[in-house]
């Protein structure tokens, strides 16, 4: 097997996108094949094991969740075009998440899986915005955000059109850039809409086993396709020829062709392979600023045992306001995202057999990239409890000083290096250039992107840019 | 092949398309549309797994042929019928 040297289609990168664009391809009777550096499938989102067990990397919650019969949002598409049945990825839904503001969170909204929960939340807290929030919501609701041509607008100008309180306006900017901005301070209205329908309208679920139970549903209908893999097998080089990608060599040194090529690799780092280089939009894409660390905690005991069983995802902020920006140190401790993954609703039967503590923080790329090997574990080490302590301060409060420390059995910690060097995307950037391309095209006829720097974001975008370029680019022409 | 029988075809590609439509109370002579949660994405999906399964070409200009129950059997049945002449 995997002998033949010329395809219909070659996709770069075995991550959400390629493997769901793989999907359609080989649906429709294409030769496909992924090529992908890594030993893993799942890019971005993937999982690892370390010490005997498995740890989920990307993945909190999968967004966009909406129970069964809710037709024509994001979910229900991309299962449909990849002819998933929806029990196949047995979601589990959120039990409660939260946004929480102030030096220990004086201020917080939680919001579920239903909408109405937040609505009241913000009525609550912010009487004099309820009307304005209805509005924004409205605004949200009416546009149309699937579009592949719309014109960038600042999401903060028309967000202040609707709401008066920068507090609010901060806190519901929070859970949308952290999960998905790969712009600093703003985002562009249509990537919040796409973000706000995620997180509020829609909601967050989990597999009980994770990511990986989605990697294994993709990898199958793939399989079941007729697409071929080459796991270990990078592509160096796209060969330009003509304004064509003609050739692509890969790792090894062989050299196979493509009729088409689909890049979700990013667009920089597209742009990097392309020999000689060819103009177009790929070429001035610039790496994304937004990286992250992210640390690992395992418990002894299920985090309900400390008093923290409720909260699925807190989004906190400790300063008079949120900066989502590139920080200056290594790492900005004052905001971040805290996710207990036990505290799904795996229903009375299930839990998961060990406690687990996720804290994610912004951090940047050239204070962790050039560190030597011991130095870097020095500020990994410190910077693991300095996250530990930050986060703690939004979660109901420990009997006493070193519980945590106490019910830790074990710890990972993956940093902005970490991620360029398991994913390849430059300067550890999680969701891409700040400049998305939506049509997908580059200066080379044959070739597109999908992915992050496409501009559908989070693992359900990510799944959907795959669809949708390869709908739009290859099977709705041929 | 009868009108009927295709109508069967397209209802078994719907299925499989869409498994979270009800398709048991479809009227042939309204507009798919109207009675489904179906976007373009889907109505393409349509037109390239009749290609896939039955090697019938709908052209895009022919797409609109494809609206209700009725008129997929108006339009595909002769399709269908002439293939199977030919082979």
């Amino acid at each position: 097997m995997n002998t033949r040297s010329h395809y219909d289609v070659a996709i770069i990168g075995a991550g959400m996108s390629g493997l769901a664009a793989g999907i359609r391809l080989a649906h429709f009777g294409k030769r496909v094949c992924i090529f992908e550096r890594h030993n893993a499938v799942g890019g971005l989102n993937s999982f690892y094991s370390l010490g005997g067990r498995k740890f989920d990397v990307g993945l909190h919650a999968m967004t966009n969740y909406v129970r069964p019969g809710i037709k024509g949002t994001p979910l229900g598409k991309l299962l449909r075009q990849l002819r998933i049945d929806r029990d196949e990825f047995a979601l589990c839904e959120q039990k409660q998440s939260r946004i929480a503001f102030g030096p220990r969170g004086e201020t917080s909204l939680r919001f579920t899986n239903d909408f109405a929960v937040l609505e009241g939340e913000v009525a609550a807290r912010f009487p004099a915005q309820t009307d304005g929030f209805r509005r924004l919501t409205a605004a949200v609701r009416s546009y149309d955000d699937v579009s592949l041509d719309a014109a960038p607008v600042s999401a903060r100008q028309i967000v202040r059109q609707h709401l008066t309180d920068p507090l609010l306006e901060d806190m519901l900017f929070c859970p949308l850039m952290y999960y998905g901005s790969a712009t600093e301070h703003d985002m562009e209205f249509g990537q919040f809409v796409i973000m706000f329908k995620a997180l509020f309208l829609e909601g967050f679920a989990r597999p009980f086993e994770g990511v990986r139970v989605i990697l294994r549903v993709l990898l199958e209908k793939y399989r079941a396709a007729g697409g071929e893999r080459r796991m270990k097998c990078g592509v160096r080089q796209i060969v330009a020829r003509d304004g064509r990608a003609a050739a692509l060599v890969l790792d090894s040194g062989e050299e196979i062709s493509a009729d088409n090529v689909i890049s979700s690799i990013g667009a920089p780092e597209t742009a990097r392979l392309i020999q000689p280089a060819a103009p177009g939009p790929q070429a001035s894409a610039l790496p994304g600023r937004l990286s992250f660390v992210e640390t690992i905690t395992i418990l002894d005991r299920q985090p309900a045992a400390l008093g923290w069983g409720s909260d699925t995802i807190v989004f906190f902020n400790d300063s008079a306001r949120f900066d989502y920006a590139c920080p200056a140190d290594q790492v900005d401790p004052r905001s971040g995202v805290i996710c207990i993954p036990n505290n799904f609703d795996y229903g009375p039967e299930l839990q998961l057999a060990e406690g687990i503590f996720r804290c994610t923080c912004l951090a940047r790329y050239d204070g962790w990239a050039h560190l030597p090997e011991e130095a870097y574990q020095a500020d990994k080490r410190r910077w693991y409890q300095a996250l530990q302590e930050s986060a703690q301060r939004f979660l109901p409060a420990l009997p006493e000083a070193g519980t945590l420390a106490r019910a830790t059995v074990a710890t990972d910690m993956f940093t902005p290096r970490t991620i360029t060097k398991f994913t390849g995307h430059l300067g550890g950037a999680i969701y891409g250039a700040a400049e998305k391309n939506r049509q997908g095209r580059t200066g080379l006829v044959n070739l597109y992107l999908c992915g992050t720097d496409q501009g559908f974001l989070g693992i359900v975008g990510a799944m959907l840019s795959g669809i949708s370029m390869a709908n739009y680019h290859i099977l709705q022409k041929s | 092949m009868t009108k009927d029988e295709c109508k069967k075809v397209v209802i078994d590609i719907i299925a499989d398309i869409a498994p979270d439509e009800d398709l048991s109370a479809l009227k042939p002579d309204v507009r798919l549309r109207d009675q489904l949660q179906l976007d373009s994405m889907d109505f393409l999906d349509i037109v390239m797994e009749l290609r896939k399964r039955h090697s019938i070409e709908v052209p895009e200009a022919d797409y609109i042929q494809l609206a209700s129950l009725d008129s997929c059997a108006d339009y595909l049945t002769p399709k269908f019928n002439a293939l199977s002449a030919k082979s």
